[in-house]
């Protein structure tokens, strides 16, 4: 600013009203050049994410397709005890099914709810379940998630890898205290209970459901 | 560039003199919300000490463009940009430090200390100044609501670094009173807060007296709040 001008009322209003401009212009700018410069790694490190989960339940090895790119949109679900829509993933190996990836819900955890997430193999073989979420009594209930399990060989989730409806009854798919076969501490009962019997409904639905989810949307 | 008084009267004036949150009493919003641990109270004293030393720089750049009857909203627009340029470049680039800080990143838009720091010092002292000013009035907010979160917690709960497994999954809280502490939730509910807040403030006042007295000078006056929250 170099020589100092007299500005008039309106002059000073526009003159302002322009710096103001500018000043919006330049910060708009700067504010679009950094999401469209972070916007790539922002959204790798969220397919990160999300990929560190499914291979979780799922060993990358199994399958050769773009599984985050290959989607079912799956209504509310009452059998899987989700209320809202999910994303159910499916695996692919040379085109042929291998397994669905999906969110399942233990609704009768023993403060509410647990997320889960699991796959079932083609040939309705449990691939792993694991929990994303969950409010569980620390050091009692929590040891369903794999973080807080004592147990670090082999987790108690680990258990139902590999599991399935052929070779599991339904009366075995229960914990030990209601006659079945999945073992748990002692002193946290309800946790574990629930979580088995979301894995069993979760099982039994994918079992009667795996033909519509691959067929439909097309294979990619 | 800055002399050695310069550089101590601002790291005296942000680390007790005039600390934010018990001299000024500024920034009570984010202080009530995450002081109900030490960790959380730190981590977001971290996150605003970047955005400070950010916006007092560019704000102390810009101050001879910035026509003086709409600096309140161009001081905005720039905290404003650079707290967002901040979320993006941290969940981009630092996303394990994002995902540990990136909660804070967004409260500091209700911490008014940024514009207050930017309006009272940036706007009028050159920009190395005003970055340290704002790194200093940073570590004050750090120390203090480190403080204030371990006091909240420990008499809350009986434990000390309870959240701490969310910075370093490795580590668990220490339970400092016996499991039999019943737990006293006052100091978890804001209003806890504000009691231990005045605690710590007339604890301040007493020091100040103190050492006031001891010099044979005046205390000096109560400062006023400045009637933001």
């Amino acid at each position: 600013m170099s020589a100092v001008k007299e500005f008039t009322a309106p002059g000073m209003a526009v003159r302002t009203a322009a710096i103001l401009f500018i000043f919006v212009i330049i910060f708009t700018g700067l504010l679009s050049a950094a999401y469209l410069w972070t916007k790539p790694a922002i959204e790798a490190s969220a397919t990160e994410e999300k990929m560190k989960l499914v291979d979780e339940v799922l060993p990358r090895n199994e399958y050769d397709n773009d599984l985050l790119n290959d989607t079912f949109a799956l209504e509310p679900t009452p059998e899987l005890g989700l209320s809202e829509a999910t994303t159910v993933y499916r695996a692919r190996k040379a085109g042929q099914p291998v397994a669905l990836v999906f969110e399942a819900v233990a609704p009768d955890g023993y403060a509410g709810k647990i997320r889960l997430i699991m796959s079932v193999r083609a040939n309705g073989e449990v691939g792993g379940v694991r929990v994303t979420q969950h409010k569980e009594t620390p050091g009692l209930g929590d040891y369903v998630e794999v973080k807080k399990d004592k147990n670090k060989a082999r987790p108690w989730i680990t258990q139902f890898t590999g599991m399935s409806l052929a070779q599991v009854t339904d009366k075995d798919w229960k914990v030990r205290k209601d006659g079945g076969k999945i073992d748990y501490y002692a002193g946290a009962t309800v946790t574990p209970r629930a979580v088995t019997k979301a894995t069993l409904k979760a099982a039994r639905w994918a079992e009667a459901n795996r033909d519509r989810l691959f067929a439909e949307g097309g294979a990619k | 560039m800055i002399t050695r008084d310069e550089f101590n009267t601002i790291a005296a004036n942000g680390i007790w003199k005039q600390n934010t949150s018990i001299a000024q009493i500024l920034g009570l919003c984010p202080l009530l919300a995450t002081t109900t641990n030490a960790v959380n109270g730190i981590m977001l004293s971290l996150a605003t000490i970047i955005v400070m030393a950010m916006s007092n720089f560019a704000v102390a750049s810009l101050r001879n463009l910035i026509p003086h009857e709409i600096r309140i909203p161009v001081f905005i627009l720039i905290v404003a940009a650079l707290v967002t340029v901040v979320d993006l470049l941290f969940n981009a680039n630092l996303h394990e430090l994002y995902l540990v800080l990136g909660i804070f990143i967004p409260l500091i838009v209700t911490n008014c200390i940024v514009l207050a720091r930017v309006e009272a010092f940036a706007a009028k002292n050159p920009p190395l100044q005003s970055t340290f000013d704002g790194v200093f009035m940073g570590v004050g907010m750090l120390w203090t609501l480190g403080l204030l979160g371990a006091m909240r917690e420990l008499l809350g709960n009986g434990t000390v670094l309870g959240g701490i497994d969310m910075v370093f999954p490795s580590l668990q809280p220490i339970q400092l009173l016996p499991e039999s502490y019943p737990g006293f939730l006052l100091a978890l509910l804001p209003p806890g807060a504000f009691i231990l807040l005045g605690c710590m403030i007339a604890w301040k006042n007493w020091m100040d007296a103190k050492a006031a007295e001891r010099a044979r000078l005046k205390p000096p006056a109560p400062v006023a709040s400045a009637g933001c929250h």
